[in-house]
């Protein structure tokens, strides 16, 4: 029998809680049977449960979309913001409360699109958080118009007749942004990668991005080969990468992939069919935003914050001469 | 010719300096006013800002500057007409002419240096514009600033100011020992040598007035009791979101907005927060409301068309009721309009700009004193109200500076720590009390508050929900903080007598030139009064029973309004101006307006020739009933 010191046992006893997944269930999730939203959400309370995170410590930031309704379906804190800035709104949280775990939602409509410009400078900034797109090449909420990463060809009720551009790749736009850190990409096909996927995410401190390919059966079932599962897909595999478990090795083949080299990473995401899986890019050197400009900032009590805005005040204050 | 100079004592004077764009004409309006606020005088400075960087030069577009007004007593405007123009050329003298701000009988300095220069077309402009001078009935003076520069300096054209500040110095009685002061601490980064040739400078400019001239101006200076500061809007804007415990300011550039942000750049880091340049107008707000609903005070400060591109993100902010300091520091639009010059053309944008029904609390700082303590105002009341709040200043405020006694501050208006105590487990993140709709809110962090916040339509416990009944709770709760928060207001003041002729309504920074044009015509008699309102939203209360003791009231506003007697302009399609507009609606009282959008401040005479005129048409109307009456025989 162990005999346990008064610090194991208060450890032990008092320390982390222990979590059920009820414990990070909210409403039962109103998304359609057959989403991948489903899965990512089940993946998410997994991970918090494992990991045993409070769920008040937690902040799920979100933009506009079917995907964007992540938040209400999670009991953590919640904000569920407008179309296209749910990157600077967790921008904001990272900078306000870098002692909360920030996940940031988005859809590809929402990120890719019309919060384009947020998530070239998101990426640049490196904040702290966890951000996942669910990309289903489709917006659903709005009904079934094309997305960015829409194929060409493919019919939707703003391209009657076929898209007519040829799909966005995100992964080479996003190798292209200075401070880029953590880039991977996976399936809701892949339910233990994706798993390994959020984790690895997780742990990374500065943006990790990850891209999650996902069918949206309402209005673009035929997406990812029909099912997702025969859709071409390679792993990634690479020293401290995203482990593939052996059940999945039936379902694609494996590459060997240096995520710490850029040019191999940029290489790897411009090949679309197959899609690599895995931990794409990782830098975990490239500090956060919130790190760099916290560095600077001087911690004054209060006094101490009167006092030097005296200070400052006395550079404008006219002495007067009398007589 | 030292001795026996004609000293010509004044009460106050109006002086401007203007050059070329980069010839440092403001640097030396800016010593020279700063040394008068050092003597005590009362002072207001105006920048004479070109809206291009490099405009070519020895043009009217590229004329840059400052108009100082200066005065014995408290000055709460920049006035009327320029009574000294000091000009590095005649074209940017010109430039202030067309303008309309330069008086007929003005004293020109001039360098006379463009009178032989190489180019006929400098010769002949310059002989044509100071000839028109003196044929208004002006005075010229004709200074060889450039030449006397390069004596003492090689590169005569950047010493010019120092040389035109001294001159000037002279001339108004500066004391020399503060002049040479304030010049050793604006070159205190430079060089020993640079310091050392800036005095030369400004010593011999005081000089060669001396030798010179055969008067000077004495307007007397009293030293305020109390520690007084010299800043401007932007400036007091700045100290005073310190003061209000905004620990972040996460803004885009725009002006004439950014110099509070660049003024906070310098100084946030070192007071424990910090300033976020976003990627754009949306990011900028976006930030803000992430920061604040994480429990840290945050503003963002932009102009006019920042606004337009933040008006999706304040709807959110009403909607989540998450608090939110927004400044608007107006300037003239539409579109990019005028951007560097004042309008006060936001107002109704900032109350009705975002989608739906999303009340908000407007305010508007009447001077460059209550730019600073507005701040802490705005901050309290976002927060306790779980409030957006707008700041509407304007480009006069931002960058004139002004005289005021030193606000005064302590930790109370500082925000309380934040407070992560554990509330029960299914608290409500918007507990709306049915009165007031006020609601605690949670911060992220707070064991057993986990809700979501959300931009959809919710209810009481944050959850989206769609029925006819929880939506119009929602929209009754938003909005009754607006009522709740009227109801703590007290009624403007009225500026004069509660009744009379005409009562003047105005709002922001007009309020300064308005009171002294009340002032004036009161002087002759004219029954008139003005109201400046700080609160646009909620109005603040006792607004129909002021209007009701003046015979007719219209606001003064610098925007835009349709004029009787336009062409087509109709009683029925009248566009009014943006206050009066509010106040018709609010008041259902017949109040009129007079407004213009000029791109600078009103001068007093243009008001108080408006006040005349309306108080001649009330009377003549009276007189015209009168003889009507007579000539009918008389009242039965």
């Amino acid at each position: 029998m162990t005999v346990l010191s008064m610090e194991e046992f208060l450890e032990k006893e008092c320390g982390d809680h222990n979590y059920e997944l009820e414990d990070y269930e909210a409403e039962v999730p109103r998304w359609c049977k057959g989403c991948g939203d489903h899965g990512v959400l089940t993946s998410v309370q997994k991970l918090l449960r494992d990991r045993k995170i409070n769920p008040e410590d937690v902040i799920c930031v979100s933009g506009i979309g079917c995907s964007s309704r992540f938040p209400h379906y999670l009991k953590t804190y919640g904000f569920h913001g407008i179309h296209g800035r749910a990157l600077t709104l967790s921008e904001g949280v990272a900078l306000a409360r870098p002692d909360l775990h920030l996940l940031t939602v988005m859809g590809d409509g929402d990120c890719f699109s019309i919060g384009g410009n947020h998530w070239i400078h998101a990426l640049r900034y490196n904040f702290n958080a966890t951000v996942i797109v669910l990309d289903n090449e489709i917006y659903g909420l709005t009904k079934k118009q094309a997305s960015p990463t829409t194929r060409q060809g493919v019919v939707t009720n703003t391209t009657p007749k076929g898209a007519y551009l040829k799909s966005l790749n995100p992964l080479t736009l996003m190798l292209g942004v200075t401070n880029i850190s953590f880039l991977a990409q996976t399936a809701t096909w892949l339910p233990g990668h994706l798993d390994n996927t959020l984790n690895k995410a997780w742990d990374h401190k500065g943006l990790s991005f990850v891209r999650i390919l996902q069918r949206c059966p309402a209005y673009l079932s035929s997406s990812f080969e029909a099912t997702g599962p025969d859709f071409p897909a390679v792993f990634l595999e690479g020293e401290g990468g995203i482990a593939v478990d052996k059940g999945m090795l039936q379902k694609a083949s494996v590459i060997q992939h240096d995520h710490h080299n850029l040019l191999e990473a940029q290489k790897v995401a411009l090949t679309e069919t197959p899609s690599p899986m895995g931990l794409i890019y990782y830098d975990p050197n490239v500090p956060t935003y919130g790190d760099i400009r916290r560095r600077r900032i001087k911690t004054l009590d209060r006094p101490g914050l009167i006092a030097g805005l005296n200070a400052e005040l006395d550079k404008y204050t006219v002495k007067q001469q009398h007589g | 010719m030292a001795k026996n100079k004609k000293v010509i004592p004044l009460k106050e004077h109006i002086i401007e300096f203007v050059s070329d764009s980069g010839e440092g004409a403001q640097k030396a309006a800016n010593s020279f006013a700063k040394t008068c606020g050092m003597m005590g005088n009362g002072l207001w400075t105006i920048e004479v800002i070109p809206a291009e960087i490099q405009p070519p030069p020895h043009t009217t577009s590229s004329t840059s500057g400052n108009r100082i007004r200066l005065a014995e007593g408290k000055v709460t405007n920049a006035g009327d007409l320029a009574q000294t123009v000091v000009a590095f050329n005649e074209m940017a003298f010109l430039s202030r002419v067309q303008a309309g701000a330069v008086a007929d009988d003005v004293l020109l300095i001039i360098d006379n240096i463009w009178a032989t220069h190489d180019d006929p077309a400098y010769r002949e402009s310059y002989k044509k514009i100071t000839g028109d001078v003196k044929s208004r009935g002006g005075t010229v003076i004709e200074v060889p600033f450039e030449e006397e520069t390069a004596k003492i300096v090689e590169d005569s054209k950047r010493g010019k100011n120092m040389f035109v500040l001294g001159y000037m110095g002279y001339l108004y009685q500066r004391d020399l020992n503060i002049l040479r002061q304030i010049v050793e601490e604006m070159f205190a980064k430079k060089s020993k040598t640079v310091i050392q040739n800036n005095i030369a400078l400004l010593e011999g400019g005081y000089t060669y007035a001396e030798e010179h001239l055969d008067f000077r101006y004495e307007i007397p200076s009293v030293p305020s009791k109390v520690p007084m500061v010299v800043m401007n809007g932007n400036t007091a804007i700045a100290l005073g979101a310190i003061a209000a415990g905004f620990e972040l300011c996460s803004m885009y550039p725009i002006t004439p907005a950014t110099s509070a942000s660049h003024a906070l750049s310098d100084i946030m880091e070192g007071l424990g927060g910090m300033v976020h340049q976003a990627e754009d107008e949306i990011a900028a707000i976006g930030v803000a409301i992430g920061s604040n609903y994480a429990g840290k005070p945050a503003l963002t400060i932009t102009s006019g068309p920042g606004m337009a591109l933040k008006t999706e993100f304040q709807g959110l902010a009403v909607m989540t009721e998450t608090p939110l300091v927004i400044v608007d520091v107006q300037r003239g639009g539409p579109s990019t309009g005028l951007p560097t010059k004042i309008e006060q053309g936001d107002l109704l944008s900032s109350l009705f700009g975002a989608p739906g029904d999303a009340p908000k609390v407007v305010i508007a700082p009447s001077t460059i004193k209550d730019c600073f303590s507005v701040m802490i105002m705005a901050r309290k009341i976002a927060e306790e109200f779980r409030m957006l709040v707008i700041v509407l200043t304007d480009a006069n405020l931002a960058t004139g500076q002004q005289i005021f006694k030193r606000p005064e501050f302590s930790e109370v208006s500082l925000p309380p720590p934040i407070d992560l105590s554990p509330v029960p487990e299914g608290t409500n993140p918007f507990d709306w009390d049915p009165k007031t709709g006020l609601s605690r809110r949670l911060i992220p962090g707070q064991p057993g508050g986990m809700c979501v916040t959300t931009t959809l339509n919710h209810n009481a416990q944050g959850k989206v929900t769609h029925d006819a009944a929880s939506n119009q709770r929602g929209h009754e709760m938003r909005s009754r903080k607006l009522a709740a928060l009227q109801h703590t207001l007290k009624a403007p003041e009225v500026y004069g007598p509660k009744t009379g002729d005409l009562l003047i309504v105005g709002w922001g920074s007009t309020r300064g030139t308005i009171d002294e044009a009340v002032d004036r015509a009161r002087a002759e008699g004219y029954e008139v009064s003005a109201v400046n309102l700080l609160f646009l939203s909620p109005l603040q209360p006792g607004l129909k029973k002021i209007f009701s003791g003046f015979k007719k009231v219209m606001t003064i506003e610098l925007n835009y309004s349709d004029n009787w007697g336009d062409p087509l302009i109709t009683e029925e399609n009248r566009r009014y101006s943006q206050l009066a507009f509010l106040l018709r609606s609010h008041t259902l009282m017949d109040v009129d307006c007079w407004s213009r959008v000029p791109g600078r401040p009103f001068m007093p005479m243009e008001i108080h020739e408006v006040i005349v005129r309306e108080i001649k048409k009330i009377k003549g109307a009276k007189e015209e009933t009168a003889k009507l009456v007579s000539k009918a025989g008389g009242l039965k």
